[in-house]
């Protein structure tokens, strides 16, 4: 450790004055005040609070809506995490054999990566829109009478294959570079000791990429989760109406849309503890994550 | 166990780099055959293509009896250890050995049991629950030669293996190799550029240039009748001198800027040809006596078990090996280059004539 050399001992202080006070302005003094108002019962005109303890929470907990979405967010992220690391898998794989074109087939892929949530969710309702959309247009004339925003099933469905799309990109990154990662005389000796490449890529492939995959599980949570706002917003066109939405979506339209603000905070501290207990589970696993020399 | 033959086996790659001109070679069944050569002159290529890891664009290779052209490499009943040993990074050093029997469907005890047998053979029992990560590079080295072991193979092919160690464990491991080659009486291919591996190893060497066998031969046939100067130069340590010379038939070899030397048998091309001769062939003399010519000492390299003579002749090198009782008084030498110990090679084509 190198001792640092300031004759006051504040100086040091000052100058992390100004990362501190970001830090604090924008992500503890907002965190605070999410806690705190989530005691309170606030009148709809912001005039003034009530103090009532831990009711939002108790309300929330038992209000049926709650529970739905809380459900679905869990079906969502299941499925979305799910399919966008085992698509990214079985591509980057596909990607790691191709020899001519290797490039551009890999920039193709990586594409999608640089599209913004809300320009994907753009993209994809056009795919998905009853009248317009060739996706739709693909399923009803499979004889599935597919309504992008009415029925509840087909709007989850556009969502969820739209936050998969946008998400294969950067798994499907990570993948291929751990991939190639794996030294190339590992596979070879691999090719000598087992014939069956399907043996081979579970026992030698998939768990010498199982550092890069646990890294990508939790990204892919807190993507589920969180970053998927942009493409449910644009999917749900700002109104819900009948159709399934996420807990951060939800929160949103509690505090804005219904101008309960008490309520909104008590589900952003539920949320504040969820990503706090990943983030100390991805701190652990990347502490105990294997060293390959 | 089983006799290998290459049989006109060439190497193009996609870019059209021919990596291996058609080459055969055809090895005994239990035999030790080490293939030499620098960077980039294909022996690499063909043991790859032996172990199936590269196409074979032209030719057939046979392990046994079975053309193995067409087969995968688990297919082919060999086994292979890697320069950087490629052990499984995330299987204990058991778990690395066992791999391949496990893979073949062999039953676990009979797995156990050939598993603590390889382990007792290279001294590696104490560490078999532990990962790749927790070993050193000898020992690494070892797990890798016991996980060709266990496969019990008809053929070991050996890339490299001991370039990663350092020169003590290397000529431990060069001894180890050889002698446990000896017990098991597997039939082996191994690819090295070190010239001193492949003379203490081999029971027969193939030396490689640029994509060609140059000679195939054991140890002391390459060493005493290199088949060219390529041969000569690449084996022994140091390497032996190559002059510019004349011969102009009936036994009048001159060499440029030593004279005449007598040659007691007649060549059978005339005009220009090099010739070689090995630095402890040289006789250096304190005194001019006949056949002698003066050289300058630039310097004297010790080696311990003798020294080593540094001069130039014109403007080539040449070194001349001394024992230990060889004093060496004052500036200048009298060499003598005796005709029996010379190598004559054709100027234009590098050949021995």
């Amino acid at each position: 450790m190198i001792k640092s050399q300031f004759k006051s001992p504040l100086f040091p202080y000052l100058l992390l004055l100004p990362q501190l006070s970001i830090v604090v302005i924008f992500f503890y003094w907002p965190a605070a005040e999410a806690i705190r108002s989530s005691f309170y019962l606030e009148d709809p005109f912001g005039f003034s609070s009530t103090f009532v303890g831990l009711d939002n929470f108790r309300d929330m907990v038992s209000r049926s809506d709650y529970v739905a979405t809380a459900e679905f967010t869990i079906i969502f992220s299941v499925i979305v995490t799910f399919f966008s690391l085992a698509i990214a898998l079985l591509l980057a794989v596909t990607a790691d054999r191709v020899l001519r074109g290797a490039s551009t087939y890999k920039t193709l892929l990586m594409w999608v990566y640089a599209i913004a949530p809300p320009v994907a969710a753009l993209i994809g309702i056009m795919m998905f829109d009853t009248l317009v959309g060739p996706i739709a247009g693909f399923f009803q004339a499979l004889g599935w009478n597919y309504q992008l925003g009415t029925n509840r099933f087909d709007t989850a469905f556009a969502m969820i294959v739209i936050s998969i799309w946008k998400q294969v990109p950067v798994n499907f990154i990570f993948f291929l570079s751990g991939l190639q990662g794996i030294p190339k005389s590992v596979q070879e000796a691999a090719a000598i000791d087992c014939a069956s490449s399907t043996r081979r890529f579970w026992t030698i492939t998939f768990p010498l990429l199982a550092p890069t995959g646990f890294f990508l599980l939790i990204i892919n949570i807190t993507y589920s989760l969180f970053d998927t706002f942009g493409i449910i917003d644009v999917v749900l066109k700002g109104e819900p109406g009948n159709n399934p939405v996420t807990l951060v979506y939800k929160v949103f339209l509690d505090g804005f849309r219904g101008n309960d603000l008490g309520g909104s905070s008590a589900q952003s501290v539920i949320l504040m503890i969820l990503v706090l207990i990943l983030t100390v589970f991805q701190f652990r696993l990347i502490e105990r994550r294997v060293h390959y020399n | 166990m089983a006799k290998v033959v290459i049989d006109n086996v060439r190497k193009v790659y996609p870019n059209g780099t021919e990596a291996l001109s058609p080459s055969s070679l055809s090895i005994e069944d239990g035999e030790f055959i080490v293939l030499v050569g620098p960077s980039g002159c294909g022996k690499s290529t063909l043991l790859r293509m032996i172990a199936g890891l590269e196409d074979i664009t032209e030719g057939t290779i046979s392990i046994g009896e079975r053309v193995v052209n067409a087969l995968d490499p688990a297919e082919r009943d060999i086994a292979m250890v890697f320069q950087n040993y490629a052990l499984y990074p995330h299987m204990s050093v058991y778990k690395n050995m066992a791999y391949g029997l496990k893979n073949r469907g062999m039953p676990k005890a009979d797995i156990d049991a050939a598993v603590q047998k390889a382990a007792k053979l290279l001294h590696i029992e104490e560490f078999l629950a532990r990962k790749p990560s927790q070993l050193s590079g000898g020992q690494r080295q070892r797990v890798a030669m016991g996980r060709a072991i266990v496969r019990d193979p008809a053929l070991f092919l050996f890339d490299e293996p001991l370039s990663n160690l350092d020169a003590k464990l290397r000529n431990q491991m060069r001894i180890e190799i050889r002698k446990l080659q000896r017990e098991l009486g597997v039939t082996s291919i191994y690819v090295t550029h070190d010239q001193i591996e492949a003379m203490t190893m081999a029971d027969r060497i193939a030396v490689l240039n640029t994509g060609k066998i140059e000679q195939i031969g054991t140890p002391a046939q390459i060493y005493h009748t290199p088949a060219s100067i390529f041969v000569a130069s690449f084996m022994g340590a140091p390497p032996m001198n190559i002059l510019d010379g004349h011969y102009n038939g009936n036994g009048g070899l001159e060499i440029k800027d030593l004279g005449h030397v007598a040659v007691d048998h007649t060549l059978e091309v005339t005009g220009d040809i090099q010739v070689g001769i090995r630095p402890e062939n040289v006789e250096i003399h304190q005194a001019e006596e006949p056949h002698t010519i003066p050289i300058k000492v630039d310097f004297l390299e010790e080696l311990g078990a003798g020294r080593l003579l540094h001069t130039t002749i014109g403007n080539t090198p040449f070194i001349a090996h001394l024992d230990n009782e060889h004093q060496i008084n004052g500036e200048t030498v009298f060499a003598h280059l005796p005709a029996r110990a010379l190598h004559l090679f054709d100027a234009s084509t590098g050949r021995r004539v």
